[in-house]
Formats: C-alpha cells, sequence, structure tokens
C-alpha cells in the first residue's frame, strides 16, 4: 500500500514527533512496506472471533482490585519526583508558556 | 574460584564451606567485568560499590548463621529496561542517558532481598525495541562468541554478559523474542515466563500486554532458581499472576519418559538446513529418553508477524508518549510547549523507536482501529487457541528459537520487514502468553550456537524445566 510523505507528516503530528525530511521519506518507504505485509490479516475472517484484549490468568475478575489507600512504599517526595525532570522550579515541573497572558 | 564458570550451585557450596566470602565473589565480578566488558559492550553500566555492599550484607548474615537467600553472593546483570534505584536506566536510548530511577523494579527488589550481587546494568536495544542489539544508542553489543556477530536482541547484552562470564546469571525482557533469540544466539539459557508469572512493576514499558521479565543462565538448574526468586503475585503490578510459585528447580529433577511433545510442523518450513539439522537431532534425543514425538500444527503462524507488530507498536506509541521532555531529564526546545514535546522526541529517539511510534499511531488512529488493533487482537485470539488446541494432546511443543544463528553486524539493518520477519518462531508464544525457553541445542560446523525452543501451556514451567534439564543432562 502506498504511504505518502503527506501521510508522514501528518501522523508525525499526532505522536508529537519532529522528523527531518529526510526522516519523512524514509519513514513513507518503511511504512508502505510494513503495512503492505500486515494488508495479509484482512483476508482472514475474524467475524466470530473474540478480540483477545489481555491475557488472563486464573484468578477471579476482581481479585486485582484493592482498597484505595496511600501506599507509603510507592510515595515520592517533591525533591525524588522531581529529581529526574528535565527544569523545574520552586517544587514544580517547568514546561513553556502555555497560557498567554 | 573461576568467576566466569561460576555456578549459583558451586557458589553456595563455596559460601557454606568457608572457600570464598561473597566480598570475594564481588570483588573478583567486579574485577572481571571491568576488564572485560569492552570486548562485548554488554553492560552500559557497571555498579561495583552496589555489589560490594550487597555482599558485606551476605557476608553478614552468613556469620549470624541467618539464611542469606536463593541469589546470596550471586552475580546478576541486569537488563537497562529494568528500573534500580540509584543506578542509571537508559533503555538503551540517549533520552535516558541520566535518567536514575528513585525506586527498585520488583524483579530487581526480589533480586536484592536474596541476596544477589547486582553487577551491572545491561545494554540492549532502544527500549527493548529490536532482535540484534543493534538499536542501543551505546553501541551494538558483541556476541562474545563471535565478535563481528550479534547477540541477538533486545536483550543481546543480559545474554552476553551470561556467556562471557561477566555475571553468572542475568535478568532480561522479552516482548517478542527479546530473551530466547539472545540466549539462542549466544548459546545460553533465556527463559520467558507465563504473561504475569513475573511482576513487571519498575519494568520500563514497551507493550503491555506481551512484556515479560525473565532469567538468562549458563544452565537450566540457575535459570530455574532464578525464576523461583523473582515469580510470583506484586501487589504493585495488578497484572501479576496469583499461582502460588513452584520450586522448579527441584520439582524438575524428574524423567521426561512418557512425555508428549509437538512438533509444530509450521516452524520448519523456513529453517536454515544447519538449524533445522540441530534441532531433529533434539528431538532424537528427547525420543531417547522416552518421550513421544507428534506433528501438530498451528495454522495461524503466518498471520504472527502482523499481529504481532499491529499491537506491539500500538501499544509502544502510547507508552512512549510519556518521554515528552518534561519528567525524563531530556529536553530540546522548539516552539511552545508542542514544539517542545516534538523536538524532544525528534531529538532523542533513535530510528525503530520511531519508526514503531509512527506504525503504532497510524494504527491506532481515527478510522484504523478496527481495520488494525482489533483486527489484530482477534487474530491473536486464533493464535492462542492454536496452542490451546496443540496442548489438548501433547504436553509441550519442541521448536527452533530463529530461523538462523546469530548474523554479522550491520547485515540486516537495512530493510526492517526482513528484521521483523526473524522473530517468527519466538512472537508467537508471547502473543499466547505461555511460557517458552531457549536451551542450547549444539553448534554449526561454524561454531555458532544454535538454541531449541520449549514451549507448555500457561504456569506449566516446571514441566518446561523437566524437559530442558532432562535435555542437557542427556546432551552434555
Amino acid at each position: 500500500m502506498e504511504f505518502s510523505k503527506d501521510k508522514v507528516r501528518e501522523v508525525a503530528k499526532l505522536a508529537n514527533l519532529r522528523l527531518t525530511e529526510d526522516e519523512v521519506a524514509k519513514l513513507a518507504v518503511e511504512m508502505s512496506g510494513v503495512l503492505t505485509h500486515m494488508e495479509q490479516l484482512s483476508a482472514l475472517d475474524t467475524t466470530h472471533v473474540e478480540p483477545m484484549a489481555q491475557v488472563l490468568y486464573p484468578a477471579a475478575e476482581t481479585a486485582a482490585l484493592r482498597h484505595d489507600t496511600v501506599r507509603a512504599e510507592t510515595v515520592l517526595g517533591t525533591t525524588e519526583a522531581l529529581a529526574n525532570s528535565a527544569l523545574s522550579g520552586s517544587g514544580h515541573f517547568k514546561v513553556p508558556r502555555v497560557i498567554e497572558r | 574460584m573461576e568467576i566466569s564458570k561460576l555456578s549459583i550451585g558451586a557458589i553456595r557450596a563455596g559460601l557454606a564451606a568457608k572457600e570464598f566470602s561473597a566480598v570475594e565473589v564481588a570483588a573478583a565480578a567486579n574485577r572481571f567485568a571491568a576488564a572485560e566488558n569492552s570486548k562485548t559492550n554488554g553492560y552500559l553500566t557497571l555498579s561495583a560499590e552496589e555489589a560490594n555492599a550487597a555482599a558485606a550484607l551476605v557476608d553478614e548474615k552468613l556469620a549470624r548463621g541467618e539464611d542469606a537467600g536463593l541469589l546470596a553472593g550471586v552475580p546478576v546483570g541486569v537488563k537497562d529496561v529494568l528500573s534500580t534505584k540509584g543506578i542509571r536506566t537508559t533503555c538503551g536510548s540517549r533520552l535516558l542517558e541520566h535518567y536514575v530511577p528513585p525506586y527498585d523494579a520488583t524483579a530487581v527488589a526480589k533480586l536484592k532481598a536474596q541476596g544477589a550481587l547486582i553487577l551491572g546494568k545491561a545494554n540492549c536495544d532502544e527500549f527493548a525495541m529490536g532482535s540484534s542489539n543493534e538499536n542501543s544508542a551505546f553501541g551494538p553489543v558483541r556476541n562474545p562468541v563471535a565478535l563481528d556477530r550479534v547477540p541477538g536482541g533486545s536483550s543481546g547484552g543480559s545474554a552476553a554478559v551470561v556467556a562471557q562470564g561477566t555475571a553468572v546469571v542475568s535478568l532480561g525482557s522479552d516482548t517478542g523474542g527479546s530473551i530466547r533469540q539472545p540466549a539462542s544466539f549466544c548459546g545460553v539459557v533465556g527463559v520467558t515466563p507465563t504473561y504475569g508469572r513475573v511482576s513487571r512493576y519498575g519494568l520500563v514499558a514497551f507493550a503491555s500486554s506481551l512484556d515479560h521479565v525473565g532469567p538468562f543462565a549458563r544452565n537450566v538448574e540457575d535459570a530455574a532458581i532464578l525464576l523461583e526468586a523473582i515469580a510470583g503475585r506484586d501487589d504493585l503490578d495488578s497484572t501479576s499472576a496469583f499461582a502460588p510459585v513452584p520450586r522448579y528447580s527441584e520439582e524438575m529433577q524428574k524423567p521426561v519418559r512418557g512425555m508428549r511433545i509437538g512438533i509444530p510442523k509450521e516452524y520448519f518450513a523456513g529453517l536454515e538446513s544447519e538449524t533445522g539439522a540441530k534441532i531433529e537431532a533434539g528431538l532424537e534425543e528427547f525420543k531417547k529418553l522416552g518421550c513421544t514425538v507428534e506433528e501438530v500444527s498451528l495454522p495461524h503462524t503466518e498471520y504472527a508477524i502482523s499481529c504481532y507488530y499491529i499491537i506491539c507498536t500500538a501499544e509502544a506509541s502510547s507508552n512512549l508518549a510519556r518521554y515528552d521532555g518534561v519528567r525524563y531529564t531530556k529536553r530540546a526546545e522548539g516552539d511552545g510547549l508542542s514544539g517542545m514535546y516534538a523536538a524532544t522526541r525528534g531529538e532523542y529517539f533513535g530510528a525503530e523507536c520511531k519508526r514503531r511510534i509512527m506504525l503504532g499511531t497510524y494504527v491506532l488512529s481515527h478510522g484504523y482501529y478496527d481495520a488494525y488493533y482489533l483486527k489484530a487482537q482477534r487474530v491473536r485470539k486464533l493464535i492462542a487457541q492454536d496452542f490451546a488446541k496443540a496442548f489438548e494432546r501433547v504436553d509441550a511443543l519442541v521448536a527452533p528459537v530463529s530461523p538462523f544463528p546469530a548474523f554479522k553486524i550491520g547485515e540486516k539493518l537495512a530493510d526492517p520487514m526482513q528484521m521483523y520477519l526473524s522473530d517468527i518462531y519466538t512472537i508467537t508464544g508471547d502473543l499466547a502468553g505461555i511460557p517458552c525457553m531457549s536451551v542450547p541445542c549444539g553448534t554449526t560446523a561454524e561454531g555458532l550456537p544454535v538454541g531449541m525452543q520449549i514451549l507448555t501451556k500457561h504456569f506449566a514451567e516446571t514441566d518446561m524445566f523437566r524437559l530442558a534439564w532432562n535435555f542437557e543432562r542427556a546432551t552434555s
């Protein structure tokens, strides 16, 4: 199947991914190749097959539910939580301005 | 003590007889890893201090006469997609080059609780995406068996450090063959347990419905012991299974006479002849051990690659959305908030990650979801049903791991689709969520290892280990 450079740019926008023109050209070819291979699935009749949304394991459906309480061992303090931030200040993650005054 | 050849059993015996201390094991292992790592690039980060500290704790416990754990004094490598508190975890990506997790993955915490010495973080394909370890941002891993060849991927470093002897055992992750294929390429044992058998808490997510954590070892017993140590229910991973964890390493030590082995005929079509001959010879061994061998069919195998690459890219594109230039150390400048997101991701993701994010975003995008993702989930069900039907007749399946042995570095990089197709025999097990492993099955005329795959039904790891352990004893 064809996959145009414009289509690559459109999907890249959805994926929040900046691509160079070289990458756009290369991905157009590669995605066309992979998606062509994937077209084989349409030949298979799956009308009466339930989708396998997850791998089931032998337990009750509610077994994985827990009480909605704080688990101290998984709580991070502000310093720890911000330790890997790209940019932080005053105990917050800092991002480029979103709302103009 | 020959550090590169130690087994878990030998370490236990040596510590018990006071031939050496855990601190001495750590020192020797750290020294050997530091000296040898440049040959293979198997480790991205060495954590000698942490290993020494853990060893001191083990020695203290032993001196007090306490149980120091299943893995007391055992040097372990950990794939760099598993979070290690205070030790940087790069996922083979420039994006996480300086990321230091504030917590341990459950599998890592369990290693520590059992007295393991974490020697370092093993190289891997970026975010575990790849079949050759050539997608690591920090350089490929070289196969210790043949340094001009790939170790397989994505857990290439985890396989290499065990094969090289710079770890006794290691942890890897498997989403579409990423434990078994490198194990087969490097001539070691690699185990993908049942989906949910090992907690994924702290495993950096790639494709959540397919991700598994599992062991590498130089023999079946060590792999079984390592799985005992890391398996089990974890409240921090709601997909982890409640089923009790058997003592695999003891229960596997039973004869296999009378066990029924199935040969999936679809797995022998596109095989290189030497690999095929090794697997055939392996099957003869099982017959000698008293197993019955019969042909079975997994008719939907030909659809597995398409099914897998739709599901895994879709899930990857969602999971990797979190790398936005805010929380994970790296940021590139762009126009406004969304410009910064796009610039960061464009700058720091490698080519394979971008390809999978793009494919995944496309198959999940408006108007295509039913045709791709939902369709693939239905096909996944058919593939899982193929296995369920086969296991009505047989106790286990035996198959190749890879159609060919380790290839040369650079050989398959040009065409991503060819690289994807090489995963055909391993991704089916991940799609079905069943336990499967690679066990060494001889070498080619060139001396390259061939791995034999053993697959059993959900939670039948004991049967799988039993076959592998008996096979190993019969052939070594």
